[in-house]
Parts: structure tokens; sequence; C-alpha cells
């Protein structure tokens, strides 16, 4: 702090401070602490607020746990998530390892902006194009009747569809990152491992991946995050069994009308991206000053 | 030598196909807009019409949701901007120990997601009386794009050299001069940047601003909707105007970048 008042004088590090302090308890720190109050609040009609029913309770948090749809749909958005990052992933990495090790210059460069040009649209009409390609009557269907793969169209929206948007969609959350970090191996490694006698598959596995592996970690975090939290790739390209966690929290807040019960929801959203950001990060022993880059 | 040629071939071919699946979307979503079949496809094509651009270009809802959007964006970016600058500056003035504390909590909004931010800001100003709507969804969205300027002009003052700050207040600046006259100047291409940034976040948010936005309708709600309730070419056409306008943007941006590294 005295380094800040050194540096710009009382006044203007006084504006700083004070910007500053306010994003963090206003718009951070607050509406965190009101929704953990919310979620362990029982959703009483207004006159009964204050009465002696306005207690702390778990139940909101345990009606989750006892409601077998929900239960299902937490846990099924769980896994779908880890699905996207890892199939994300697959789908990545060797472009992630050519463009960093492999590519020219030129081709480098053409290759950042192709990858790049897509992210710069907006996500719900990327869903919209998905929703366009994957209709039943859609180009998709018809390109695969007529070449005779299939015989009659088939219903992609539900969980294939929601997964294919979802890969679409965070993409370069995942190549970004592990290029960065295979781009930083130095080639005479490689090299000195092919002489060595490695196949490819272990060069790979026992040279390149480890020395990505923060770079991996990075993409893992972000992609299950945004995939767990998202909500326009399954309400758009979803269908009824294939419901995601935001979308129940969203019937609680405007369709259920049970504020408290969607607050608890949320917080549960929360907790679980915290925890699966933070363990990871333990495991792949990553700094988290490296990860928001 | 075959085994590694088979393997290249293959490469390729991923490539391609890796291609395909970033543009493909795009591109149909695109051409659909030009076909005069009432559900946006390309196969059959109809015939070819621009009357789609011409219901788009008609419909008054429409220019609301895309003029409730800029509105926001702009609220936003005059949030953003000063708050995230501070954060940056107050970040890199804090000693080794509170400094990687206070980082973990200022980059905490980005590990959110974004229904989290949407729902906790809502609750909280609901508390206080005040419902969903322009100054909400303003609120809820410069709680984590703050995040990115603060990134963005953090990694620019690491290439800052303070003894400029210094030499100015030797001979004489106030400590505001040396602020507005060296400090600022020398951040602004990251300013301008992530003003830049602020405003694409800001239009293209969907997680976040369902929930703050009460009876507004912003243009990524507007477009979700349609794609439920009745999607036309219409909206496609929309979109297509959007995608040339953030491709022009992007390479208008990424052009004057290069002009000023050089």
């Amino acid at each position: 702090m005295g380094d800040l008042k050194n540096r710009f004088g009382p006044g203007l590090s006084t504006i700083f401070l004070i910007l500053v302090l306010f994003w963090l308890a206003v718009m951070v720190l607050a509406p965190n602490l009101m929704m953990i109050d919310y979620a362990l609040r029982p959703n009483l009609p207004p006159a009964a607020l204050g009465g002696p029913d306005d207690t702390y309770t778990l139940s909101n948090i345990l009606y989750l746990a006892g409601e077998p749809t929900h239960r299902a749909i937490f846990f099924k958005t769980i896994w779908a998530s880890g699905l996207v990052a890892a199939v994300t992933f697959a789908v990545c990495y060797p472009i992630a390892f050519w463009m960093a090790q492999r590519a020219t210059t030129g081709q480098l460069a053409i290759a950042m902006m192709l990858i790049i040009i897509p992210f710069f649209i907006n996500e719900v009409l990327r869903t919209l194009a998905w929703f366009i390609i994957l209709a039943y009557r859609g180009p998709l269907n018809a390109v695969l009747t007529n070449i005779g793969l299939i015989d009659a169209p088939i219903r992609w929206q539900g969980d294939g569809g929601v997964l294919a948007a979802m890969v679409y969609a965070y993409i370069l959350f995942m190549l970004l990152p592990i290029y960065n970090a295979i781009e930083s191996l130095d080639k005479a490694q490689i090299e000195a491992a092919r002489d060595l006698g490695a196949s490819p598959w272990r060069i790979h596995t026992r040279v390149v991946i480890p020395h990505a592996k923060a770079g991996i970690a990075t993409g893992f975090v972000f992609t299950f995050m945004l995939a767990a939290g998202s909500y326009v790739a399954p309400a758009l390209l979803g269908s009824p069994g294939s419901r995601w966690f935001t979308e129940i929290i969203y019937n609680w807040f405007f369709e259920g009308g049970d504020w408290n019960r969607g607050a608890a929801y949320a917080l549960v959203l929360l907790v679980l991206c915290l925890a699966v950001v933070l363990i990871t990060l333990r495991l792949f022993r990553v700094n988290l000053t490296d990860v928001a880059k | 030598m075959r085994a590694e040629r088979i393997f290249g071939a293959m490469f390729w071919l991923y490539l391609m196909v890796f291609a395909a699946y970033l543009f493909a979307p795009l591109i149909i979503m695109g051409a659909a807009s030009f076909n005069e079949s009432r559900f946006p496809t390309v196969i059959p094509w109809q015939g070819t019409t621009t009357e789609w651009f011409a219901a788009m270009w008609a419909d008054a809802a429409m220019w609301q949701s895309l003029w409730t959007s800029v509105l926001v964006a702009v609220c936003v970016v005059v949030i953003v901007v000063p708050v995230g600058t501070a954060a940056a500056l107050v970040l890199t003035s804090l000693h080794a120990r509170a400094r990687s504390f206070a980082y973990a909590v200022m980059v905490s909004p980005l590990l959110t997601p974004g229904v989290v931010i949407g729902i906790s800001t809502l609750i909280l100003w609901r508390q206080m009386g005040v419902g969903g709507g322009v100054f909400l969804i303003v609120l809820a969205q410069s709680t984590f794009i703050i995040c990115y300027v603060m990134l963005m002009v953090m990694a620019r003052l690491q290439r800052f050299d303070r003894t400029q700050e210094e030499a100015a207040l030797g001979l004489g600046a106030s400590r505001v001069m040396v602020f507005r006259r060296v400090t600022l100047p020398f951040l602004r291409p990251a300013l301008i940047a992530s003003a830049g940034l602020a405003v694409l976040q800001s239009i293209e948010n969907y997680n976040t601003t369902l929930f703050v936005r009460g009876f507004e309708t912003p243009l990524t709600v507007f477009i979700a909707t349609k794609v439920r309730t009745g999607l036309t070419p219409a909206v496609n056409a929309l979109a297509l105007v959007i995608i040339v306008a953030t491709v022009i943007g992007a390479i208008a941006y990424e052009v004057a970048r290069r002009r000023r590294a050089a």
C-alpha cells in the first residue's frame, strides 16, 4: 500500500483503492455472501420472514441429495463436462503439437488466425449454427442419407448435439494453453528420444505430455468449468432427456419460484467448479498465476 | 518411410477435418440466410433471396435488443476500464505474500461459472429492492470483465520501466501529472485493446445476462428466444451481419496492432 501511495500520491491511490474495494466488496463478495445466505434459508412467504421458521438450515442442499432426478442430472453434468474436456483434449492435442513443433512460421500464423476467428463469434451464434446443422431435416442428416451411411435421419438433438457444440465452443480454451506449453519444449529433446529408439507413442507419453502437463491441466480446468456452467448449448440443442444442471437452476428461479433452492443449487455448482479447479491445480502442481493468462 | 508418409497423409486429413469442423457450421449458417426456405437450411435449396435480410431489417424488436446490447456494452466499458486498471496498479504495488492472495481473489470471478455471477448479483440487489434490468446486466457483466482488463493491463505493466516515473518526479512533475503524462500514455494500447475486448465480451454474454435481464432482451437473449420459438432465416441474416462485423473488427484490430508493433 505504501508503495502505491508513494508512486501515485494520496489522491490517486485513494481513488484506485476505492474502485478496487467497490469491485471486490460490492460486486464479488457481497453477492456471493447473499447467495450463501439465501441457500441456507427456507423459502418462506413474506409474512413468515423473520419469524420462528426463518432459521439457517441445510434443507435446500439436502433436497438436491434426496431428489433422484436432480441428483442424476447433477452427476450427469459432472461426468459429461469431464467428457467434453477429454474429447476437446483429444481433438486439440495433435493440432497443438503440430503448431508448436512442426509448423513453419507462415503455417503457424495462418493456423492461429483460422482458429481464433470462430471464437470472436458469439457463443449463442455458434450454438445456432449447430442447431441448423443437426436439425432433423438439416444438412448433416441429408448428407449422411445421400451417401448411404444411414437409412433414416437421426435425431441429433440431445446428448450428442450438446457434446458436439460444447467441444466446438471450447476448443480455443484447450488449444492455446497446450500450444503454449508444448511450444516451450526444446525440439532437441524430441529428437534425442527418437534417436534413442523411442516410438512416436512413447515420445508423446513420456516426453511431450509430461512437459506440457501444466498447459493440459489449465485447458481441462477451463473447459470443464465452462461446460459445467454452460446454459445455452443444453438449452438449444438438448432434448428433455438431456437436461443440464444449469437448466434446473434456471427453473428454480424463473419457473419454480423458489429462489432459496435455486441459490442452494447454484452454490453447489460453484463449490463443484472451485473444487475441480483447486484439485486439478494441486494434482498437476500448477500455480494459479499461470492459469489466468 | 512408407509408414511415415501414410502418417503424414493422415495428419493432413485430420487438419482438413478440423478446419471443416471449425468453419462448416458458420458457412452453413451464413448460407442459409440466402435460402428461400422458411426453416434455415441449405438442403434443399429453394431459391436464392435477400428477403430475409429485409425481414431482419424491418424487425423492430431486433433493433430494440441491439440498442439494449449497445447501451449495456458502453456502460460496461465505462466501468471496467478504470476499475480494471486500478486493480492492476494496486496489485502490482503489493508485496509478494499479500499479492498472491489478492491475485487469487481478483481472478476468482473468472473461475466462477457465469450463471452463478448472474444469480448472486440478482439475489443481492433484489434484497435491496432493485430488480433485473440494464443496471444489473451492466453490474453483473462488469464483475468478471474487470478481470480481463486487469490481466491485460498487468501484462503491459510488466514491460514498464518505472525509472521513467522517477525521472518525471525528479524533474518536478507532480504525482498526478506523472500518472497522466507517463503511466497512462504507456498503458494506452492495453486500455484500447481491453475496451475492445470488453465490448465483445459484453455483447456476446448470455449465461450471466440471462439471470439479471429482468424484462430487457439483449441481442443474445433475443436470438436464443427466436431459436426456441420460431426460427426463420431472418435470424441467420442477423447472425451473418454480426459475424461479418466481428471478423472485420478483429482483422482491423490485428492490422492496427501489427502496424504499431512494426
